[in-house]
This record gives C-alpha cells, sequence and structure tokens, in this order.
C-alpha cells in the first residue's frame, strides 16, 4: 500500500519520505528544516504542534535549533514557514492524509504555513476512505481533516497554481516505527 | 424569447475569452475525468449514490431532526426554514448578537441562491468571499459562471487589472504571482474576521456532521480561525449515513474537476476549540427554500439527487460556448435551469429551458443519475399548459397533425423552393427564412416524396415482412435512403411495407412541450402502423425510432392517457433502428457484405438519440468495416451536431458554432467521408460542408452499405 500512496501523493505535487527508526526521520528533518532556511525571525520559524512523535525525544536538544517551537499560536503559526504535525492515517488510493484535528494547533501548523511537514506512522496506511471513515467515531474526532497534496487553485484561466491559502509544499515523512491508531 | 436574453446570448457567444477558456476546459474534462474513473464502476457507483440520495429526498423531515438532534447534542445550534427571507435575518441576528464588523466565507451557492452579501453589505457588515475565484467575481462585481469554477469567464489580464486596484501596483498578468497576491492580501482578512460563513457538500443525519471540501484550503481556514461559524446547507445535501459520505466523495471531485480528492475534506460534528480556549459557536443551518416541494414533485424528485459537481456544464455542448450568465446570477447549466425554475419560479426558466439541444450529454455523465434533459422537457411541458403554446407554433403544429395539409404543404414548398435550390440544396432563403440557411444549406425538397415513389419500387413477395416508417426527413428530403433499406432488407428476404397513415412522430411538438399534440401524433402512427402484422418496425431515423419505441409511452403516461398505452407498448417491442437490424441480420447469416474490398478512410459521427437513448453505437461501426471502410474516429465523435430538429431554427446562433466544431473535428480525420445513421445529422453535417465548400461526403450508413450488398 505504501507505493500505491507514494504514486497517488506524488502525482499530485506532494513529497514522500519512509524512514525505519524516529531516530533516522529526525535526522532528515533537521536537516531539511536547515537547508529551507529555518530561523528566528519572522517568516522563518518552524512550529511543531504536539505529537506522539515527539515522546520521548529530547525536547532541550530540539530547541537549540533556532526558530524551531512547539508552543502553538494563531500569530506565530501565521508567520512560520514550516507547520509540523503527525497525521494519524493515510490513504493509499487517493494518496491522502488524515487526521483527528479536533485541537485547533494540529490545524493551524497545516494551514496557515508555507511548508507542512506530516509525520506519519507507516501502519497508519489504510487502503481507502471507507476504512478510514468506519474507524472514526466523529463524536470524539469533532473535526476530522484530510489533506490531499499542497493547496492549489486552478481559478484563473484554469492554470494549475499550487499555494493558494494553504501550504505550498506537503513533505510527507512516514516512519516505520511509529506505533499508529491503525 | 425576450430580446434581452437573446442579447446575452449574442454577447457570450462573439465573447472569445469565455468561449476560448471554456472550449478548452471542456475538451480537457472529458478526457480528464475518464481517466480520474479508471478501474471504478461508474453505473454501480452512481447507482448507490442515487438510491442513497433519493432515500434520503424521501425523509427530509425525519433527517433534518435527527441531523438536528445529533449536532445539537455536540453543541452546535441548528435552525431549519422554507425561507430564504429568515436565513438572511437569523445570520444578520447572529452577527449583530456578537457585534461583528468582518466576515469570511468559503464558496457556498446557498448563499448566492439567497444573496446573502449584499444583504450584509447593505446592514454595514464587511463581507470577504476567499475562494479566488470567488474573490476575483466579488472585486469585479459580477456572480459566478460556474458553480465549481465561478470566475472560468474571466482573463489573466482582467484579473490582474483588478488585483492592481486592490493593491494599488501595477501587477503583470503572471498567474502564480496573482495567485500570491491573492494569498497575502486575504490572510489579513482570515486573522481579523470575527465570523466564518461557509456552504455544506454534505450533511450526515446519523453523526450531525458537515462535510467541506476545497482546494485552496480556505474553507478550514474560515470554519477554524473566526470564533463564530454559520454553515448554510440545502437541505438536499442531507444524507443518513457517516459511512456514505466516502461514497459521494469518490464521484464528486472526479466529477466536478477530475481530482480524485480535494486537497482538504473537513468533516465537521459540533463544536470544536478555539485557539483562545473558548468553545466554537457552531451555527448551522438548513434552509429548505422549497426542497420540500420538490420532493413531494414526483417528476422533480429525482432533482434532489444532485450533488452539485456541475459535471453537467462540463459536458454540455451549449454551455461550453454560452458560459453561465445567460442562465442567471446563480444556478447555471442543466441542473441549473431545473433549480432556477423550483429556488426562483417556473416562469424564470421559460427563456433558459430553451437553451437545451436534448443531446443527452449530461444524462450519460450525471453522477446523482438524474435525466436532466427529461426534467428540461418537463419544464416545458409545464411551461406550455400554463401559459399555452405560441399563436406561431400553435398553427404550424395544426398543419404537422393534419397529414394531408402537411404533405401537400411540403409538396408546394418543393416547388416553391425551386428559385433557391441549386443541385441538392437550398442556399439561401428570402426574408425571415434566411436564418435557416445561416452556416448551413437546406435540403431541396425532393422532387416526388418516399411516399410517392414506393409504389413503384419493385420488391419480391416475402413471407417475412417489417414496416418501414420513414419520418419526415426521409420522406421529403432523402427518398433514396429509404431506397436503399429497401434494397438490403430484400436481400434478407425481408419485404418491406410501408403503411401509407404514418405521421410526424410526434418530436417536434414533444420537444416543445406540447404533449398533447405529440399525443396525437403517437395515435395516429399506432393506427398505422399495428394494421398489418409485421415482425419488424424498422426506421432509419434515431430520433423517429426513440418516439416509436420510447416516447409513445411516456407521452401517454404523463398526460394520464391509457386508452392507447398496450398498443404502444407492442409497437415499442417490434421497433428497431436500421443498424441493430442489419447487424442481426449479418450475424445470422441472412446478408453478407462484399468481402476484402478496400473502401478507404471513413469516420463515423454518433447521433445524440442513437447512442445515447437507444445506445447503439457498435453496430454501425462494425458493419462499416466490413463493408471494407478504414474507421478513423474524430475528436468528440459523440458530440452533438447542433441540430437538435427545431432548435437549429430557434437558435441559430449557437447551433451554427456547434456545427463549425462538428465539421472542424471531421476534417481533421482526413477521410473523404463521414457515415451517420440520422437524416437530420446529415441535414445538419452535409449544409455545413456545403455552405464551406468542404469536399467530406456526408451520407447516411444505410446509402454506404446498400451499395456494398454481395450479389
Amino acid at each position: 500500500m505504501y507505493e500505491q500512496f507514494k504514486a497517488r501523493a506524488e502525482g499530485v505535487s506532494a513529497e514522500v519520505h519512509r524512514f525505519a527508526t524516529k531516530d533516522a526521520a529526525l535526522a532528515y528533518l533537521i536537516v531539511f528544516l536547515k537547508q529551507e532556511g529555518v530561523a528566528d525571525s519572522p517568516q522563518a520559524t518552524a512550529l511543531w504542534a504536539d505529537s506522539p512523535f515527539l515522546a520521548g525525544v529530547e525536547l532541550n536538544a530540539l530547541r537549540t535549533i533556532p526558530g524551531l517551537k512547539f508552543e502553538v499560536t494563531r500569530e506565530l503559526a501565521s508567520h512560520s514557514l514550516f507547520g509540523i504535525s503527525q497525521m494519524e492515517w493515510a490513504l493509499a488510493d487517493t494518496g491522502s492524509l488524515a487526521q483527528n484535528s479536533t485541537a485547533i494547533e494540529q490545524r493551524m501548523v497545516s494551514s496557515l504555513p508555507t511548508i507542512h511537514i506530516a509525520l506519519v506512522p507507516t501502519s497508519g496506511i489504510l487502503p481507502d476512505m471507507p476504512t478510514l471513515l468506519a474507524r472514526v467515531n466523529p463524536k470524539e474526532c469533532r473535526y476530522l481533516a484530510m489533506i490531499t497534496g499542497p493547496s492549489r487553485t486552478a481559478d484563473i484561466e484554469r492554470v494549475l497554481t499550487i499555494g493558494v491559502h494553504g501550504p505550498h509544499r506537503l513533505v510527507i515523512i512516514f516512519v516505520d516505527e511509529l506505533g499508529g491508531n491503525s | 424569447m425576450g430580446s434581452e436574453f437573446k442579447e446575452s446570448i449574442h454577447t457570450a457567444i462573439t465573447n472569445a475569452n469565455l468561449t476560448g477558456a471554456l472550449g478548452k476546459f471542456s475538451e480537457a474534462y472529458k478526457i480528464n475525468r475518464t481517466k480520474a474513473y479508471e478501474g471504478i464502476d461508474f453505473e454501480e457507483l452512481r447507482g448507490r449514490i442515487a438510491d442513497l440520495k433519493s432515500d434520503a429526498a424521501s425523509r427530509l423531515d425525519e433527517l433534518s431532526e435527527r441531523f438536528t438532534r445529533n449536532a445539537e447534542a455536540c453543541g452546535a445550534t441548528v435552525f431549519r426554514t422554507n425561507d430564504p427571507a429568515r436565513v438572511r435575518e437569523y445570520i444578520l441576528k447572529v452577527a449583530k448578537d456578537n457585534n461583528i464588523k468582518t466576515v469570511v466565507k468559503s464558496k457556498s451557492m446557498a448563499t448566492e441562491e439567497i444573496h446573502l452579501n449584499p444583504y450584509l453589505e447593505n446592514e454595514g457588515i464587511l463581507v470577504g468571499e476567499t475562494d479566488l475565484g470567488e474573490w476575483i467575481i466579488q472585486l469585479a462585481g459580477q456572480t459566478p459562471s460556474h458553480m465549481v469554477m465561478p470566475a472560468i469567464h474571466m482573463t489573466k489580464e482582467e484579473v490582474s487589472d483588478l488585483f492592481s486596484k486592490e493593491v494599488n501596483e501595477r501587477l503583470t498578468s503572471d498567474i502564480p504571482r496573482l495567485v500570491k497576491v491573492a494569498r497575502e492580501q486575504l490572510r489579513p482578512t482570515f486573522l481579523a474576521a470575527d465570523m466564518g460563513i461557509s456552504g455544506g457538500n454534505i450533511a450526515v443525519a446519523e453523526t450531525g456532521s458537515i462535510v467541506l471540501m476545497t482546494n485552496e484550503g480556505n474553507a478550514r481556514l474560515v470554519t477554524s480561525l473566526p470564533k463564530i461559524h454559520i454553515a448554510l446547507v440545502g437541505i438536499e445535501k442531507l444524507i443518513e449515513k457517516f459511512a456514505d459520505v466516502a461514497t459521494i466523495l469518490k464521484a464528486l471531485p472526479r466529477s466536478a474537476t477530475a481530482q480524485l480528492l480535494t486537497s482538504y475534506v473537513s468533516i465537521i460534528t459540533g463544536q470544536t476549540p478555539n485557539s483562545d480556549g473558548s468553545m466554537k459557536d457552531l451555527h448551522i443551518i438548513l434552509m429548505d427554500n422549497r426542497r420540500s416541494e420538490m420532493a413531494a414533485d414526483p417528476k422533480f424528485k429525482q432533482a434532489l439527487q444532485c450533488i452539485r459537481c456541475a459535471s453537467c456544464l462540463n459536458v454540455c455542448p451549449v454551455f461550453r460556448l454560452v458560459g453561465g450568465h445567460v442562465f442567471g446570477k446563480v444556478y447555471t447549466g442543466g441542473i441549473g435551469t431545473i433549480l432556477t425554475a423550483w429556488f426562483d419560479e417556473l416562469k424564470k426558466s421559460e427563456d433558459i429551458q430553451g437553451l437545451c439541444i436534448q443531446c443527452g450529454a449530461c444524462r450519460d455523465v450525471c453522477p446523482g443519475k438524474i435525466d436532466i434533459p427529461d426534467l428540461i422537457m418537463e419544464i416545458r411541458r409545464r411551461l406550455v399548459k400554463d401559459q399555452g403554446v405560441p399563436l406561431l407554433q400553435k398553427s404550424i403544429y395544426a398543419v404537422v397533425n393534419n397529414r394531408t395539409l402537411f404533405h401537400g404543404m411540403l409538396r408546394a414548398a418543393s416547388i416553391a423552393g425551386r428559385p433557391f435550390t441549386s443541385g441538392k440544396f437550398i442556399r439561401h432563403l428570402p426574408l425571415f427564412l434566411a436564418e435557416l440557411t445561416d452556416g448551413r444549406s437546406l435540403p431541396a425538397i425532393a422532387a416526388k416524396p418516399f411516399r410517392d415513389r414506393f409504389a413503384t419500387i419493385k420488391q419480391p413477395k416475402l413471407k417475412e415482412k417489417a414496416a418501414f416508417y420513414a419520418g419526415c426527413l426521409i420522406d421529403f428530403a432523402y427518398p433514396e435512403m429509404g431506397e436503399a433499406l429497401i434494397k438490403i432488407l430484400n436481400k434478407a428476404d425481408i419485404q418491406v411495407i410501408f403503411p401509407e397513415g404514418q405521421t410526424c412522430c410526434g418530436a417536434p411538438a414533444r420537444y416543445n412541450g406540447a404533449y398533447e399534440v405529440a399525443a396525437g401524433n403517437a395515435v395516429d402512427n399506432i393506427k398505422a402502423l399495428m394494421r398489418e402484422d409485421v415482425k419488424y418496425v424498422v426506421s432509419t431515423c434515431p430520433t423517429c425510432t426513440v418516439a416509436l419505441e420510447h416516447e409513445f409511452i411516456t407521452v401517454f403516461e404523463s398526460l394520464g392517457q391509457t386508452e392507447w398505452l398496450s398498443q404502444a407498448r407492442q409497437l415499442s417491442a417490434k421497433t428497431v433502428d436500421f443498424s441493430s437490424l442489419v447487424k442481426q441480420l449479418v450475424d445470422e447469416g441472412r446478408l453478407t457484405l462484399k468481402e476484402g474490398r478496400a473502401l478507404g478512410k471513413i469516420t463515423y459521427h454518433d447521433s445524440c438519440h442513437l447512442k445515447r437513448s437507444l445506445k447503439v453505437a457498435e453496430q454501425p461501426r462494425e458493419l462499416l468495416q466490413k463493408a471494407g471502410y478504414e474507421l478513423t474516429e474524430m475528436f468528440e465523435c459523440d458530440t452533438c451536431c447542433g441540430m437538435g430538429g427545431s432548435y437549429s431554427i430557434k437558435m441559430p446562433e449557437i447551433s451554427a458554432p456547434i456545427l463549425q466544431r462538428k465539421l472542424r473535428n471531421i476534417k481533421e480525420t482526413g477521410a473523404p467521408i463521414v457515415a451517420m445513421d440520422c437524416p437530420g445529422c446529415v441535414m445538419q453535417i452535409r449544409g455545413g460542408m456545403d455552405q464551406y465548400g468542404a469536399s467530406v461526403k456526408v451520407r447516411h450508413t444505410v446509402e454506404l452499405l446498400a451499395e456494398q450488398l454481395d450479389s
């Protein structure tokens, strides 16, 4: 299912990576942030919303990276270059990610910054939407968000243009050893 | 037809930006849609959607109550009303109670339906549309021209002019730059807005959830950043089960924009936390606005199966020429014509219903399985019932229905038409009739109609008999097509009889809403065709075949007439189109075509009624190839030629460009011959080729096959 997901997600301009361990994923993430210019100044910060991934990770070590922050506010989210969150599920047949986004912090980091980095447990890959909906209880999952590729429009002369109100880039990082809800 | 309406058609058709953008989109759409549905059984999927939506439409009250209960249990406030005025008042009250200054909106056709923006703006509230297309038309002071792509009628230059004024800076027409400007301009509005208004793509009774889909991500912001969220949802969006969301989402993005899924889907169930820790004030308005009345109408209930994908606009040969503004201010295209007749009033649809050429392309792609052309016919029928048939039309039907008089007049025309006839065509007609020959020559009326020639055709006496239903065009313009049919059937040991009492099939009256007239035609034809015991009733005109096979029955049924119904059913069972019959005879070994001949390239045009009403497409192709032709398919082979019976006479300005497109597609194949199974299409396409001096031969399949019989 991973290969199907990757092909579908890349088909809608998402970037897909996969790592066996959390350490390897984290190392990649840090290099990526630095390469793309993370810094402690407006329009360059990275904002990481509360994620199961962070359990057991030495936060103080991460805080030494200038511009990487963990306290999500709407002002900060609106001025951040990167938003990082963990998405619980991936749908193989459409290349979509899905998350219980009831907590507004999760929505802010994935909708306001320019680049959204999504960490996903590989075990969270599901075949399709019917499987997802069968697992979700909407009374608890008050805001179920599905994300398929970056924000896009074709409203001017039907020319596909990436990045309108949401992120311009969607970077998906699968982590094999991350336990999932699935 | 009002002169204002005619003027709007003229403006649209001569707007090169509009026709260019729409034309390009519609061409790409068909190809991309097919690709998006690869591996999916569309018929099975739309069967399920139609069932679940139809079931919901039968239980709107029950599902509204369930939705309300479940959404309110999760902290939402639900308000249901039939009255658009009360919707507006409710929203204004929520705004005033909370001292709202700025509202952000994500795209919602329901808010367009009730003209919400001007109402709120009059009350001093700033309303910001955030969907890029909606924002563009808001800045331009226009209304959407398409349900899914509201600004498709505008060029990037026009958009850059609008944006330049907005940001006080001269912008170029670079599209990515324009999109960036929109993001930068709207971001502060999002952050400052104290209320968000959205529509809803689906409302789930079982859970009280609403589903929102966007590509830009604006609905996520509209529903997340402001502390108040109002969702305005038409009650036709209700479905019962949460699991069925997946069924609709499988079709909606594929049919709307040929995407597997939109970039963002949000399923919201009740209140969610705001960024300051408080809970969202969520109001959901279930708007009826005559939808319940629609559900109670046995004919129009199916219109509630619409999931608002707008694929009926995207495949419509007329819409791609005229765009949305011709249809009015809110809902456009095929389904828009129906919704306008209900949400506005029947009278409002009087002009726009006439835009439908009845080609049936929308019926084939509708994911809600709505028979849109049939519902538009029903609007016509009700308009005629309310207002009567216009006098001129009435006098035409009086003539058509009086067989002797009609035939006499056509014969007289064959003589009167002579001064304008050159060879096989009438190239110019005088005075007001000149529009008929605009862009297309008309066939000369045959000196001797088929009914007079028939007696002189020598046939062997054979046991098996078929009755030939000629139809007006073959009888009076193309008798040679009837002769070709007799030649072929005789070869297969079938004797052809021509029941003299046959008359017009009633299609012209039916397509103009005059069902009583069509029923009269049906009775006359049933009497004539059922008199002798024949094995088949065969026609070389698909429109006539559809009338004999299906429409006599439906006309009687819709008028509640039962006297001739069982005879109509018997006639239906015997009726067959020419290509299907010949294919069957060839398969049975009763008829052989000359083998091993190389007749060169040919292309085939699918006639609307043959392909989409009778579901016949492969039979003529196989026969022509068997006869020795090398088939080269044209682009959009099954798109209407613009004839549509009297449509080409009533709407010449639309019919002509549709024909132009068809002629171009034919010529681009390089084939010297184009075949088709309909004398109406022959008339249109042959006339077009003649007018433009093209050398492509336009032939009915029956003529081509008659030339290739094995002796």
